[in-house]
């Protein structure tokens, strides 16, 4: 819904900008062309990705991913012991956050929800600290391999599509660092008051 | 020879040699996933039509210039180039807004150059982050999210000030 406000709003400043500096032609023009380059866009991506994907499903295909969600399991147990007596919820998570880290989108939400679901009974409606957790780990990106960005870039004309992966690596785990970090202090902060 | 350029080939034989190993049928695994991206796809390209057509005209009518000038003085501060302002607002709302808007930066700056390289950055360091609060917290039953927004929008803020200094750090520029 807010993205119907959002391309409305765009749409509506570009006539008026348009209008206001003279460039209404240039408007006119650049709306068809986005159009057929955002065709374009996604031709030149879809090689990259479906390759991407590929790999991901032999990776998963092998086993990888459930040796993952293993390895974060004692992470995990840290991260939030209330949730984790329960065998279930702990399994999902797990799975949740291997699926994250490995880029599987579609797979990481189902999971995700199963332990969302299972964290959110008999608490009436108000998230836990351990679920807000959660969800705040869920909205930071953890993905090792961002295929897509890498797709854009090489659709874009660049030669080296992966070279990012150092500095995406660095900022990515500041900020899953932050938001773990303002989750926690919130959470305690709004006790003591 | 980049070291980058070892990376892709190495770990396409490994994975094939190591699937081997676990006898998995690899090509069929390979072809099934490609399937699979391929699917992903043709999902995102009507949104992309939708949305590169808005950024567009958004350049080019030079409203994009005139929102990226309004935050200029505080993204200066945290040192993040305030041509990226579009990508901030879009990124926490819409997943395919967000790669309409990057890569109509990468386009206009080109991908090796300073913004281009911080649009990809930030692009791969943050995520959708209301479409999965509402998702989470939606099938959750959950109507009090507490702290979970601005502990989110937190994370969001430090993925966009680290991806700039981080492309200093490995690039230089800006």
């Amino acid at each position: 819904m807010e993205i119907t406000w959002v391309w409305t709003g765009m749409v509506v400043l570009s006539l008026v900008f348009g209008l206001l500096s003279g460039n209404l032609d240039a408007v006119a023009n650049a709306a068809l062309e986005g159009a057929g380059a955002a065709v374009e866009l996604s031709l030149s991506m879809a090689g990259v990705l479906c390759l991407w994907s590929g790999v991901m499903e032999i990776m998963n295909a092998c086993g990888l991913s459930a040796g993952l969600a293993r390895l974060f399991r004692p992470v995990l147990r840290r991260l939030l012991p209330n949730a984790s007596r329960d065998a279930e919820t702990l399994s999902a998570v797990s799975a949740n956050v291997s699926a994250n880290l490995l880029g599987l989108g579609n797979a990481a939400t189902p999971l995700g929800i199963r332990a969302a679901r299972r964290m959110a009974r008999g608490c009436g409606g108000t998230a836990s600290d351990e679920l807000c957790l959660l969800v705040v780990l869920n909205t930071a990106s953890i993905q090792l391999i961002p295929a897509t960005i890498a797709s854009v870039r090489s659709a874009a004309g660049c030669k080296t599509p992966f070279d990012i992966l150092p500095a995406v690596w660095m900022a990515s785990a500041l900020s899953v660092t932050a938001g773990l970090l303002a989750a926690g202090l919130l959470s305690r902060g709004r006790k003591r008051l | 020879m980049n070291l980058s350029s070892l990376v892709i080939p190495l770990l396409l034989s490994a994975v094939a040699v190591y699937g081997l190993g676990k006898r998995v049928d690899v090509y069929a695994a390979l072809t099934h996933g490609a399937e699979e991206g391929l699917s992903v796809l043709l999902r995102i390209v009507p949104a992309l039509v939708g949305l590169l057509t808005a950024v567009s005209m958004f350049r080019a009518s030079g409203a994009m210039e005139w929102l990226s000038g309004l935050f200029a003085p505080a993204l200066d501060l945290l040192g993040i180039p305030p041509e990226t302002a579009p990508l901030m607002l879009v990124r926490p709302i819409s997943g395919n807004g967000a790669l309409a808007v990057a890569s109509d930066l990468m386009a206009a700056h080109g991908p090796d150059s300073y913004v281009g390289r911080v649009a990809a950055v930030m692009l791969g360091s943050t995520e959708t982050t209301f479409y999965t609060i509402a998702v989470y917290f939606g099938s959750a039953g959950i109507t009090r999210t507490r702290h979970t927004v601005p502990a989110a929008l937190a994370a969001d803020l430090t993925g966009f000030a680290t991806a700039a200094l981080a492309v200093r750090l490995f690039f230089g520029g800006g």
